[in-house]
């Protein structure tokens, strides 16, 4: 019996240990808890704003909006302040995930140019529950000597003269909206026949893909490992500056626009300090130096006018004019039905 | 009294991370989302995708045990006949890349085989055939063999190297030949550590999803994969605890097949 208490106390325990977020010192204003994408700020901001509002930030970063859903939706951790994408912000709004934020603790909102919050209201109908924080398009970054001609069209995905040289992207509807947009539908489409006939389309593309990754496709582009990538719009950027011939391109016939936002899931314990976090980050002078650093587009207007380098401003891939962004589509958030049909013919398309 | 609290913190150790995870794949693999009790997460082993994971994998963990098998045995025999092998210096030499992460070890393998890669640009200036195994089921046994293969080697080194001398000495008297003393008397000592290694060899390989990742380019989807994408990508715990109670039922029988011919000796990790 003894030996069966001891057990149960030792589980205890451990159990103990492994709750909660870690964060034990605070700062003099206590802490606000922030999850965000990797490699999505500059960390200097974080010890700015430590400075100024003496809240100490405890910093942690997800890989995919897949893994952080989870994370939140079974309150593994109480983060308070989280930047999913917007069709992830869509299922945790339909999942009651999520608390309103306060515009007037937000006073530098102000800065966030208003195309953006009509953009957000796709998802968030009164634009309430988000501050956009970064966006960007998804295109085709290829190397201007290992192609025959520019790439204008998702077709050359499909073209077999670039076989083992075509890196794409790997999660399922990443991977599906070129698929569906070269079938002329919808990136959001959820009919089966749809979704099949984009499936026939991977399928055929498989043996010509040299590898599906998201995280490598800047690597590679950059060591010319292959010809033809899709790629975040932000890490094309980086790319180039690292290989001057590689060029950026939302194909014609459309493509994916991206916003992620700030959000304070309802597991949140510090509010005030969450909105401090998010009203610190719409500053232009803040919101100017994480762009110069991540090089991601920004929603931020008061920001944008604050940039100088003409090189910078002029960058398609960083501000696409508004011709790109009228044919590009947010993803939005299909349902789990939908979102299993997504997964079971991702899988059998990489069985074949 | 004494000697049983000893065993007190290895209690609570495998309480908390071996019987108390396991329970809560049990439970996923066989509730459904709403938490009512169904065995269709069992049943999803038998659609044509996930089966041709697991028959992929089944395959590709047989071939590089079988390839383990055939590298070590051999080595084993040598380092237990020679003054190097007796010394430990060459299974020090094979146990030293394991105090380096595994997962850099594969990404270096990745860096090496690569297209424009270390071998293929070699290959290339040689003027041979281009070195093109990346991203295939070959990268995969590749990566597996040379992740696992000590584990193959140590158990049967071990085994051998215990193997009495005069034993085979004997043999040798009574007019057997090198073959014949292999064959009838040093193998079949042996057996328990070939069973261990083929066990250790065998068990990983069928449920590695890195390996694949990264040598198969993603592209090859083994069950290890389908069960990390339920979990990270997908939305089904449910599905990818039911596929990996399935897959346990693979492992036990693996392991039962080796605990009868295994009789403690071959295990040395």
């Amino acid at each position: 019996m003894k030996k069966r208490i001891l057990l149960v106390c030792g589980c205890l325990a451990a159990a103990t240990m492994f709750t909660g977020c870690g964060g034990s010192s605070a700062g003099e204003n206590g802490v606000v808890n922030v999850y965000n994408w990797g490699e999505y700020i500059d960390e200097d901001v974080i010890d700015l704003f430590e400075e100024e509002t003496g809240i100490r930030v405890n910093y942690k970063t997800f890989d995919t909006n897949e893994d952080m859903y989870p994370i939140i939706a079974n309150g593994a951790a109480d983060w308070d302040v989280v930047c999913p994408s917007e069709y992830m912000i869509q299922k945790m709004l339909d999942n009651d995930l999520l608390l309103e934020i306060d515009p007037d603790n937000v006073p530098n909102l102000s800065n966030i140019d208003p195309v953006y919050m009509d953009t957000v209201k796709e998802f968030d109908p009164d634009a309430s529950h988000c501050v956009p924080y970064l966006w960007g398009t998804v295109g085709i970054l290829y190397n201007k000597t290992m192609v025959d001609e520019p790439v204008t069209s998702w077709d050359c995905l499909w073209d077999e003269t670039y076989a083992d040289s075509i890196v794409m992207m790997n999660n399922p509807r990443d991977v599906f909206a070129p698929a569906l947009i070269s079938c002329g539908y919808s990136l959001n489409s959820t009919g089966d026949a749809e979704l099949q006939e984009a499936a026939e389309l991977l399928t055929r593309q498989k043996p010509l893909v040299l590898k599906y990754t998201t995280d490598e496709v800047r690597d590679m582009m950059i060591g010319e490992k292959a010809a033809i990538g899709v790629i975040y719009s932000g890490e094309a950027t980086i790319c180039k500056q690292e290989n001057e011939n590689l060029q950026y391109v939302v194909p014609e016939e459309g493509s994916n626009v991206w916003l992620d936002c700030w959000v304070i899931p309802t597991t949140c314990k510090n509010k005030e300090n969450a909105e401090k976090w998010i009203d610190f980050l719409c500053r232009p002078d803040i919101a100017l130096k994480n762009f110069e650093y991540i090089y991601y587009s920004i929603p931020n207007s008061a920001a944008i006018e604050m940039i100088e380098d003409e090189d910078i401003l002029n960058n398609e891939a960083l501000f696409p004019g508004n011709d790109v962004l009228s044919r590009c589509e947010t993803f939005h958030y299909l349902g789990e039905e939908a979102e299993e049909k997504y997964n079971n013919l991702w899988k059998q398309v990489l069985s074949e | 009294m004494y000697r049983k609290s000893l065993s007190c913190p290895y209690l609570i150790w495998a309480a908390a991370f071996i019987i108390i995870p396991l329970l809560f794949i049990v439970y996923y693999g066989l509730t459904d989302r709403s938490g009512a009790f169904t065995l269709e997460n069992l049943a999803a082993i038998a659609t044509a995708e996930h089966s041709k994971a697991l028959f992929l994998s089944l395959g590709l963990s047989c071939l590089s045990t079988f390839i383990c098998l055939l590298l070590a045995y051999p080595l084993a025999l040598i380092l237990s006949g020679s003054r190097l092998g007796r010394s430990g210096f060459v299974i020090f030499l094979f146990i030293l890349p394991m105090w380096m992460n595994f997962l850099l070890r594969t990404l270096a393998w990745v860096v090496l085989l690569d297209t424009n890669g270390v071998l293929d640009s070699l290959f290339k200036m040689a003027g041979l055939p281009r070195f093109k195994i990346i991203n295939t089921p070959a990268a995969i046994v590749f990566g597996m063999v040379y992740d696992f293969l000590p584990f193959m080697i140590l158990p049967i080194y071990n085994v051998i190297s215990k193997i009495d001398v005069n034993v085979v000495n004997a043999a040798r008297d009574l007019g057997a030949n090198s073959f014949q003393t292999l064959y009838k008397i040093v193998f079949p000592l042996s057996l328990p550590g070939v069973i261990s290694g083929i066990t250790m060899v065998f068990i990983p390989s069928l449920t590695t999803f890195v390996i694949s990742t990264l040598l198969g380019g993603g592209k090859i989807l083994l069950i290890g994969n389908v069960i990390e994408q339920e979990f990270m990508k997908g939305t089904s715990w449910h599905v990818g605890s039911g596929l990996s109670l399935v897959l346990m039922l693979f492992i036990i029988v693996s392991m039962v097949l080796s605990s009868r011919y295994d009789n403690g000796e071959g295990n040395v990790l």
